[in-house]
């Protein structure tokens, strides 16, 4: 045995006793003769050196940051879906540069082939006007669209980033088992990977020559704005939104890119130009990175049932006013059934075989491929012809009871693939105890750029959950590994940040779309909604503790208040909040690539305080003190966003929203609770929810009224919970609003908002009466639909 | 067979519509050796912010309009001469239908007459078991491809009733079919499932009909709005034969074409995406008549 083999005192000994590959297939960490291939020998000396413990604990520190870092995916089952925590599996997969670069040649030339068979099925069909390609098969597949042939598209290429699943065969060489063509996903997890990876290994990685990813990010991005319509034409990246499996990455990469996060309502064609719709009017777009299937991109010409495209985008590319990357119609190269064709296409096309091979794969559309499939059936697995998954992703199709396999291939032969039933090579895994192998899939990305395809080197791999080396699928409980090609040298440590050349420039900040204006102003007010609810609700139950009658004119007049705002006192206020919450929530996932990582953190923390309380009914003092709770929670979400948030545009409709809606719950709070039929004890609540008791006491010697409240709450302007205050605030961010900057002519939000201003500057307690506060109420809700017909239309 | 034609298509809103874009195929089609337009306009009012006049992938004229929004009606107006010289097949060149497979695997072509669009599902369309089997039970040995879409055409007609308020545009043929009625675009795409579910190559064909019927013959359906019909792959030799299931008839010279395409949704007479905040009103006019 190979074990007998090591020094008793060798530490990696230890750490591989009992890691048994499966007899028969390959292995990443150990060779046929269960040696440790030379690649890895210094990470697992390295690992070998630690306590179970320690490991445990770097494994953790993993998993903390991707949580911190709000990594997620998306999960969908039976018909709902959550968020679930990015499964990251902490021991890489390390791979030595030579082998890497077998991998990458490969790749290119797939690539290229993939480019040069899209560009035919787009352009002159001869692949199958001479017979290379069965006409059923292009003809049959749904992601061939009709409206997109014959259109060139802009900047002469149809593919400019693409992904490739690759699996490891027994003798030790590659294989592609899918082809990524249409909107490939993962290359932001893999930054991810890598990040959370290098921090368990942080006294490690640094020294062990693994290539940086980050080069391969920096040319892209550079590529993608060197194929823009000019300077003030725009790179934004389209998504389908908060509801897609993979949109954290989409946040992530716009983020990391510095590009804009676009849905497709965000845009409008005009006179054959994308425009993107912004607060200071439409703006061109001329380079799209689609994260949106094709089909849904234009529901004009393409699929009339999306509501996630823009009408007329694809007429917009027939007139070569916009990139898109990848060109729509690109999933055409997904299929699995054009794997059985690429060694013919790449002679066809190329005159040269293919270098790296992908899984056998049989159409049976045809009779002689149909006549050995049937006979070689136990070396096969069927799957539908046109579907773009992997084999060990799908259940074949049902074959009917009784029916012949031969007689099934013959009924729907052209639906359906033979693929050889392959195995993949397994890594190792960390069970919490011990290192395991794991089947194992490499994803690699490709970039292209003026200099030809970039290959990402490394970061992502698929995991499997049991050593089946036939079951990957994330979905259903897999992991992802990061991935290091390792050089013999050490590598030169790159950022994003490109040598310096000339002088420094501070640059323009990206334009703000309507749609986030408008989220970030409801996230404004949605908070200040719940920090209302929960102040009305910490003085009606702080008023319950003193007194054991809940039935008490000051305690009805706040019951009856708080109904007034959806709320009942006799229900657990938890779900209340909750529900509250989750609309702000809804808000700020719209806008995650213009929001912080710690302001998200904080409404997420938040968010699991109120649900900590359960849905028991706590009353009183009890009550109260939970509530205390929840209100600092709050505070800590708006310090963040008041005190660290960049003043562009954004944080302005964000901060317009709170202030709006603060100054209409202190209207209407004092409407209500200054008002001459007021119970005894309103005007000390009234100022007990305005939190402005030591300052009433301050400079109110003298008893509690109705004017020195009016003064305090509605019209002092160095008091920030004052009407007046948030007003200030109002106006002096709708005159830095694009188009409303100050002097003539006014714009009508411009002018109604110096209106109400100027009334409440001059107003004195007296005047502003009951009738005067609900005016203003209406005042404030007027101003609120004016900033939404002015920059959300 | 000469023929001038009108017709005029007006939407009005209620409240203002907003910003919207349409794909109007309205202009009939020059088909060699069927069909020739002389002469044909289509004017739209009030006047679109953008219009841009093309072909589609099928070879269908497409006029592509903008409107920035604010307007409370649209009105599309066509007018056009067309001679129409089709005629029925006078042979029945198709082979048997038990061929029609090897013909189709050896047609190498992805042009828009190539049938292999017209086999499976499209936009609208997905076979469905029902539709196979109806089909299959009008089959009988020894039937030509062309004795199969007839068969299949006439058995539809007589199951059927033409109702034109049965169904509206966005009836599922399906649920048409299990109620047996429904207008000429129920008709025709029922039989394209069917056809395709049999493996015939069949896709849709929109135009008119001509609205006075000649000495002594009865008026025909659906010829007091646009109409639709089926066109059907009987082989290499035969090539398409279209088929009127709603008169149980080969479409010949009282049949004018203006789209084709796989089914209703690439040939639906105006397409669009409008912002509107209630449902539009619409109202369609046709004349087509016959000059001798």
């Amino acid at each position: 045995m190979a074990e007998a083999a090591r020094p008793a005192d060798d530490p990696a000994a230890a750490l591989l006793r009992g890691y048994a590959p499966v007899s028969g297939i390959a292995d990443e960490l150990m060779d046929a003769e269960g040696r440790v291939r030379p690649v890895w020998h210094p990470f697992v000396s390295y690992l070998g050196g630690q306590s179970r413990e320690e490991i445990a604990t770097r494994v953790a520190r993993g998993d903390q940051y991707l949580r911190d870092a709000g990594v997620f995916t998306r999960l969908y089952a039976d018909g709902g879906s959550t968020e679930r925590a990015w499964p990251l599996s902490a021991v890489p997969v390390i791979l030595h540069e030579s082998d890497w670069a077998e991998i990458t040649t490969g790749l290119r030339q797939r690539a290229d082939l993939l480019e040069a068979v899209v560009r035919d099925l787009y352009g002159p069909g001869r692949l199958v006007t001479e017979g290379h390609l069965p006409a059923a098969l292009v003809a049959g597949n749904p992601e061939w669209l009709r409206p997109l042939v014959g259109v060139e598209p802009r900047g002469g290429h149809f593919l400019h980033f693409v992904a490739f699943e690759l699996g490891r065969s027994p003798d030790g060489s590659w294989f592609v088992l899918g082809d990524r063509t249409q909107a490939p996903s993962g290359a932001g997890f893999a930054l991810e990977n890598r990040v959370a990876t290098s921090r368990v290994f942080s006294d490690f990685y640094p020294e062990a020559n693994v290539e940086r990813l980050a080069p391969f990010f920096r040319r892209f991005r550079d590529a993608l704005n060197g194929m823009r319509g000019g300077e003030d034409s725009r790179v934004a990246i389209l998504t389908p939104g908060p509801m897609t499996d993979t949109y954290y990455e989409h946040a992530y990469i716009a983020r990391y890119l510095g590009f804009m996060l676009l849905e497709g309502e965000d845009m409008m064609v005009e006179n054959g130009r994308v425009m993107v719709r912004t607060v200071a009017g439409p703006k061109p777009v001329s380079v799209l990175w689609r994260r949106l299937d094709s089909a849904f991109a234009d529901p004009l010409e393409l699929d009339p049932a999306s509501h996630l495209g823009t009408a007329g985008m694809v007429g917009a590319l027939r007139g070569g006013q916009v990139a898109m990357v990848n060109a729509l119609g690109s999933g055409v190269l997904e299929a699995r059934a054009l794997m059985a064709f690429m060694p013919r296409l790449c002679r066809a096309l190329r005159g040269e075989p293919l270098k790296l091979s992908n899984i056998a794969t049989w159409w049976c559309g045809q009779a002689a491929e149909r006549g050995y499939v049937a006979r070689h059936a136990e070396r096969m697995k069927f799957g539908p012809a046109l579907s773009n998954r992997l084999f060990f992703e799908e259940q074949a199709p049902a074959r009917r009871e009784g029916e012949a396999l031969a007689d099934w291939l013959e009924a729907r032969g052209a639906a359906l693939v033979g693929q050889e039933a392959v195995t993949l090579s397994t890594t190792p895994a960390w069970d919490g105890t011990r290192l395991v192998p794991r089947p194992m899939s490499l994803r690699v990305f490709l970039a292209r750029t003026p200099e030809g395809w970039a290959v990402m080197p490394g970061g992502y791999a698929r995991i499997g959950r049991h050593a089946d080396t036939a079951a990957v699928a994330m979905q259903s409980g897999g992991s992802v590994a990061d991935v290091w090609v390792v050089a013999d040298e050490p590598v030169a440590a790159e950022t994003m940040v490109p040598p310096t050349t000339g002088p420094f420039r501070r640059t323009e900040l990206s334009v703000l779309p309507a749609r986030a204006a408008d989220n970030l102003f409801w996230l404004g007010r949605y908070v200040e909604r719940v920090e209302t609810v929960v102040r009305l609700l910490r003085a009606y139950h702080l008023r319950l503790a003193e007194t054991d009658r809940g039935d008490q004119p000051l305690l009805t007049a706040l019951a009856d208040f708080l109904d007034l705002h959806g709320v009942s006192v006799d229900e657990p206020f938890a779900a209340v909040i909750a529900a509250r919450l989750a609309s702000a929530r809804g808000c700020a996932a719209q806008v995650r690539d213009r929001f912080s990582i710690d302001g998200w953190a904080a409404l997420g923390d938040l968010a699991e305080k109120v649900a900590d309380l359960g849905i028991e009914t706590r009353k009183g003092d009890d009550a109260a003190r939970v509530l205390g709770l929840v209100l600092r929670r709050i505070a800590g979400f708006s310090g963040l966003v008041h005190e660290n948030m960049y003043r562009f545009t954004g944080w302005r409709f964000l901060t317009l929203g709170r202030a709006l809606e603060r100054a209409n719950a202190m209207a209407w709070t004092l409407a209500v609770f200054a008002d001459a039929a007021a119970p005894e004890g309103a005007l000390d609540l009234a100022v007990e929810v305005g939190d402005s008791l030591m300052t009433h006491r301050r400079r109110y010697a003298v008893a509690t009224t109705r004017e020195t409240v009016i003064d305090l709450l509605a019209l002092d302007d160095r008091n920030p919970r004052s009407i007046l205050y948030q007003f200030d605030l109002v106006r002096d961010q709708v005159g830095r609003l694009p188009g409303n900057e100050p002097g003539p002519p006014l714009t009508p939000l411009a002018r109604r908002v110096l209106e109400v201003h100027t009334g409440l500057a001059v107003a004195t307690p007296e005047a502003l009466t009951t009738a005067e506060l609900l005016a203003l109420r209406q005042a404030m809700a007027e101003v609120a639909s004016l900033v939404t017909a002015s920059y959300f239309g | 067979m000469l023929y001038d034609i009108g017709l005029t298509i007006d939407y009005t809103y209620d409240p203002a519509s907003g910003a919207g874009r349409h794909l109007l195929r309205l202009m009939p089609a020059t088909l060699a050796g069927h069909q020739r337009l002389i002469a044909g306009r289509l004017s739209v009012d009030p006047a679109p912010q953008e219009r841009r006049d093309g072909r589609d992938f099928w070879g269908n004229a497409v006029t592509e309009i903008a409107f920035r929004g604010g307007h409370e009606r649209e009105r599309f107006r066509l007018t056009a001469r067309v001679d129409c010289t089709a005629k029925a097949p006078e042979l029945d060149l198709s082979p048997p239908i038990e061929r029609l497979a090897k013909e189709l695997a050896e047609v190498r072509s992805l042009g828009p007459g190539a049938p292999h669009h017209f086999l499976g599902p499209s936009g609208r369309l997905r076979p469905w078991a029902e539709a196979t089997a109806y089909a299959r039970a009008q089959l009988q040995p020894g039937m030509t491809t062309l004795a199969v879409v007839e068969a299949v055409g006439q058995a539809l007609h007589r199951d059927m009733t033409f109702d034109a308020e049965a169904t509206t545009v966005d009836t599922d043929p399906a649920e048409a079919f299990a109620r047996r009625e429904g207008v000429c675009q129920d008709f025709s795409q029922i039989m394209i499932a069917a056809l395709r579910g049999l493996g015939v190559p069949a896709g849709y064909v929109s135009g008119f009909l001509r609205t006075t019927p000649p000495e002594g013959r009865e008026r025909l359906a659906g010829a007091d709005a646009m109409h639709a019909w089926v066109r059907a792959w009987c082989g290499i030799e035969a090539g398409w034969v279209a088929y009127d299931p709603t008169n149980a008839v080969l479409a010949a010279t009282d049949h004018v074409v203006v789209a084709t395409g796989r089914d209703y949704e690439d040939v639906a007479p105006v397409r669009g995406v409008l912002r509107i905040a209630a449902a539009a009103q619409t109202r369609q006019e046709v004349d087509v008549i016959p000059l001798g």
